[in-house]
């Protein structure tokens, strides 16, 4: 007997493995981004099931406000490509076929070999327990990731002015 | 109540649809979709072991959002090299910048 | 309990033991009972949406010295419906060329993004959708579904004006994004949660966060009026320059749909900037009477509308580059700037004498606005000296 919080997982895993199967496959690039969108909402309920509330609402922000977002510029600036109705996969495409289809048979072989320790079901929530603020503190505490934490906000200070110098039209020259 | 194994084998199928994206996608924004599918089936991952896990240590949780920042980091430089390819060349299909092969 | 202190739980066991006596399990009924709810909810939210129309069209008039509908039933309150069945009856419009599919999602989208947000909204003392613990994250989330529809409208429509209205309406919805996202972190701070219920009892508890941050109300306002596209920032639709922006293409309840969410997406800004600044539903004797605050949330909500129309149809549209220079230049530095002054002085003073903590923080505040205002003038004065210097060579 399967309960609610199983048919919502298997909902959401239909339409990640769907719309991820059409962001590979499409020809249209705005397709192709609209169905990463899609692939996106599904993982951010997949989180919202796993009870990490934090982490599906900053999926939503992060891949679909930004993220997707900036593919539907980049696509619509290179619109050249957009408009040809050409074949979209290169000519080593049933290798990489093949070698998908491999990795995928290795990593269930992998998955399958831990038997019975993957039947493993969560705990439940302990009372009074907040996730959210349990993340914060180790986020920013010294004993948890403050320095990792620090090091990503330069990471993304560096691309923000690295991309920006880069795609910056340098006509002026 | 859903067991970790579901998750896992989730997360293999998006990796793999991912991989082939990445390796048969002729244009680079394409192949950067690819990517994207990668980094989400990673993050799966991690945030199921953070729930089937130990609920008091958040690594799973902290990882995944650095994986966020490093996303998003990684698709700003990757789609400005992209446009700026595109600008020099008039072109974003991957196997035709072959500049740097003989 | 009585239906005047509790009303959602009283209709709730009300619907529960009338379920259970047709003889349905409990599980059953409660997802009914919980699906009824929803309907009902936004069901409220469009109708408030129809006499919103109303309302807009009727302080537009009185802004402009014209009296405003007034034939169909007293003040022409009934206006709304023959403007329904107008866009109702009205050809329903693809272009050739657009991108069929997408073109029917995005109005969808671009209502849902608005009436998701009534999900969060604490209404009264218990009556509230859910009770998120990442609310004010949540808030953002919708507005980058709201993002996403404008841009598949603008896409799919294939029209030059349809694609250059809705770049416009992208990169200002992305950048007004970062001030918002700040200013919402205000309340959070000084409240230790982001859920809406939990900052609006702590304003009922202590003291309206106005008070505490007048100038993050402020900038919240801006960056809100930003976000809803409406004017001085309404660049999305330039008449006089791309017609009428990503939805150009669209007619009759297509147009009507990004019409109604427009409506509605300011009036639940209003809404919010109640919630957060000024104390949702409280009032005098709303903790009790959750009816009472109902009315109160509804009359805070329909005062911001008021304010955001009142800018909308008296300030002039701005150029994009002067838009987009104001956020980055001035908006994000000033609220990042008030986000750590506000942290700061939190710390400092949570443990003094609550009267202290509230003035040093108003203080805190007005310093800073000061001091922006003090900056600003010294730069336009250096600007203004250097043209004339620069004329005599």
């Amino acid at each position: 007997m399967i309960d609610a919080s199983q048919v919502i997982f298997l909902l959401s895993a239909g339409l990640i493995v769907v719309s991820a199967v059409m962001v590979v496959s499409v020809r249209n690039l705005v397709h192709a981004a609209l169905w990463l969108v899609s692939t996106l909402f599904g993982v951010a309920v997949v989180y919202a099931v796993l009870e990490a509330s934090f982490l599906a609402v900053a999926q939503v922000v992060v891949y679909i406000g930004a993220i997707a977002i900036m593919f539907i510029f980049a696509v619509m600036l290179t619109r050249r490509d957009l408009l040809s109705k050409s074949e979209q996969t290169n000519a080593n495409w049933v290798w990489a076929l093949g070698l998908a289809a491999i990795v995928f048979v290795a990593l269930a072989f992998i998955i399958s070999g831990y038997g019975a320790s993957l039947n493993r079901l969560p705990a439940a929530m302990p009372e009074g327990y907040d996730p959210i603020s349990a993340l914060g503190n180790a986020l920013v505490s010294p004993e948890g990731f403050a320095l990792p934490f620090e090091v990503a906000s330069v990471l993304l200070l560096a691309a923000l002015v690295g991309s920006v110098y880069v795609a910056l039209n340098k006509a002026k020259e | 109540m859903i067991p970790l194994s579901w998750f896992l084998y989730l997360s293999a199928v998006l990796f793999s649809i991912g991989l082939y994206g990445v390796l048969a996608r002729k244009n680079a924004i394409a192949i950067l979709l690819g990517v994207e599918l990668m980094l989400n089936a990673v993050n799966i991952n991690l945030v199921a072991f953070w729930r089937m896990g130990n609920l008091a240590l958040m690594t799973g949780q902290v990882f995944a959002i650095i994986v966020f920042a490093v996303a998003a980091a990684e698709v700003a430089v990757g789609l400005s090299l992209v446009i700026s390819v595109y600008r020099r060349h008039n072109t974003v299909i991957a196997d035709e910048l072959n500049l740097m092969k003989w | 309990m009585n239906f005047w202190t509790d009303p959602i739980k009283v209709l709730y066991d009300w619907l529960m033991s009338l379920f259970g006596g047709w003889g349905m399990a409990e599980p059953l009924a409660n997802t009914l009972v919980t699906l009824l709810g929803i309907v009902v909810l936004i069901t409220i939210a469009l109708v408030l949406d129809i006499f919103l129309v109303w309302i807009e069209r009727k302080v537009v008039a009185r802004f402009q010295g014209r009296l405003g509908p007034n034939r169909v039933g007293p003040f022409g309150i009934f206006q709304p419906f023959p403007d329904i069945i107008k866009l109702v009856i009205k050809e329903d419009i693809t272009p050739d060329g657009a991108d069929k599919v997408v073109f029917n999602i995005a109005p969808v989208l671009s209502a849902g993004s608005v009436i998701i947000l009534w999900a969060v909204l604490p209404i009264a003392s218990r009556i509230y959708g859910v009770d998120l613990n990442v609310a004010a994250l949540y808030i953002i989330a919708a507005g980058a579904l709201g993002t996403l529809s404008v841009i598949m409208a603008g896409w799919s429509s294939n029209n030059k004006y349809a694609l250059l209205g809705a770049f416009r309406q992208v990169a200002a919805m992305i950048s007004f994004e970062i001030p918002m996202v700040a200013m919402l972190l205000v309340p959070t701070i000084l409240v230790g949660s982001m859920s809406l219920n939990a900052i609006t009892q702590a304003q009922v508890d202590g003291v309206w966060f106005f008070w505490l941050s007048p100038l993050g109300s402020l900038i919240f306002a801006i960056s809100a009026i930003a976000e809803l596209g409406r004017s001085p920032f309404d660049l999305n639709e330039g008449e006089s320059e791309i017609v009428s922006g990503y939805h150009i293409e669209y007619s009759g309840m297509k147009f009507g749909w990004f019409y109604a969410g427009e409506l509605l997406h300011a009036f639940t800004f209003g809404g919010f900037m109640a919630i957060f600044f000024f104390g949702g539903w409280h009032g005098p004797w709303a903790e009790e009477y959750p009816l009472l605050g109902a009315f109160y949330f509804v009359l805070k909500a329909l005062f911001g509308y008021w304010v955001i129309m009142w800018v909308k149809y008296t300030v002039p549209r701005i150029r994009i580059d002067h838009m987009l220079a104001f956020n980055w230049k001035f908006l994000t530095p000033l609220s990042f700037a008030l986000l750590i002054v506000t942290a700061t002085v939190h710390v400092l003073m949570r443990d003094a004498a609550f009267w202290l903590y509230v003035a040093a923080m108003f203080t805190s505040n007005l310093l800073l606005g000061w001091l922006t205002v003090e900056i600003l003038r010294s730069y336009t004065r250096e600007k203004r000296e250097a043209v004339p210097s620069a004329a005599h060579h």
